[in-house]
């Protein structure tokens, strides 16, 4: 890659993006902006898989709304994430949790807990 | 028509706007671009002015070259093109030596000229976009032109008949394409969207024909 290409990615990484990791349950504090006003929203899910690198990266958190999977991909640089909270870590096998997504019921949302924090 | 530049393709990236959206962007290197003649309606029966880009070592121009650029006090360029005026007043003022990024101002409309990538020896499927004969029901023919012509009558098949054959490596324009930022500091601009050929490759960057230029435009 061109060393300018670098330097304008750099340029807009963020600087510091919350350590997660996949299997983790996070809270995403999303800027949505309605009639001219800016508020927060939460999605809250677990994330089931992490893609790209640099500026590219971004990742997917799933939850269930009213009974029905919903899932989201986010970049992580992007400026309409406020901040990432991570409610819970997980510990799984895999990098892309693609199994939770035959699931239903409790087990739908269910990752085991890491013994790490 | 009005000044633009030459530049080469560095690749893409992603660019993130004051709403938040990712505007994917080609950056173009424009620095170095040197007006190397002024063409007037008088000496040469036209207007124009000859822009050079990318910097060439001395040795590897021929006696010919040397000489057009001594004339006129520029330094040897790879790329040489022109640019075309309506007159010669409306030709950028002499002491317009260097061009550079400056040139365009962020949210510029532009036209992007280049040379789109080689594919190669093509069937019609991919060359004409033919749609293909069946893949199953016994059809033993999937990516043939079919028929191509009449019988007896005119016994030959007509001249432009589309076949398979070279495909890629045109002169193609891409115009409206909307500048994003203009980096003075690293001599390049970015331009939202693709642009025509390979990273590395030469395209010319003029400022659009069929949207207005921006009103504190020079």
């Amino acid at each position: 890659m061109s060393s300018i290409i670098q330097k304008i990615e750099s340029e807009q990484l963020k600087e510091n993006v919350t350590d997660f990791n996949v299997g983790d349950t996070v809270k995403v504090h999303t800027r949505v902006v309605e009639g001219g006003k800016e508020r927060i929203q939460i999605f809250a899910g677990i994330v089931i898989g992490k893609k790209g690198q640099g500026l590219n990266e971004s990742f997917t958190v799933r939850k269930i709304s009213y009974g029905e999977g919903v899932e989201r991909v986010f970049p992580v640089h992007t400026p309409r994430i406020a901040k990432i909270d991570v409610t819970n870590r997980g510990k799984v096998r895999r990098a892309r949790l693609n199994y939770l997504r035959g699931r239903v019921g409790k087990q739908a949302m269910s990752v085991k807990a890491a013994d790490r924090v | 028509m009005s000044l633009g530049l030459l530049g080469k393709k560095l690749g893409m990236t992603r660019v993130y706007n004051e709403d938040g959206e990712a505007i994917p962007c080609t950056v173009v290197d424009v620095s170095g671009n040197q007006i190397l003649q002024r063409k007037t309606a008088d000496k040469n029966g036209y207007s124009a002015v000859q822009v050079g880009y990318d910097d060439q070592k001395e040795a590897r121009l021929t006696k010919p070259e040397k000489g057009h650029v001594a004339a006129h006090s520029g330094s040897p360029k790879k790329h040489v093109e022109e640019f075309r005026f309506e007159n010669d007043e409306s030709l950028p003022a002499e002491d317009v030596k260097d061009l550079g990024p400056a040139l365009f101002q962020a949210g510029q409309w532009v036209d992007v000229i280049g040379t789109t990538k080689g594919k190669g020896f093509q069937g019609v499927v991919k060359r004409y976009g033919f749609g293909g004969l069946p893949q199953t029901h016994g059809s033993m023919m999937h990516r043939r032109p079919g028929a191509v012509g009449c019988g007896t009558w005119p016994g030959r098949i007509w001249k432009g008949r589309k076949m398979p054959g070279r495909h890629g490596n045109y002169r193609r324009t891409v115009q409206n394409l909307k500048v994003v930022q203009v980096r003075e500091d690293d001599g390049v601009i970015l331009i939202s969207g693709a642009l025509p050929g390979s990273k590395g490759s030469y395209v010319t960057v003029r400022p659009s024909k069929k949207k207005p230029l921006p009103e504190n435009a020079s």
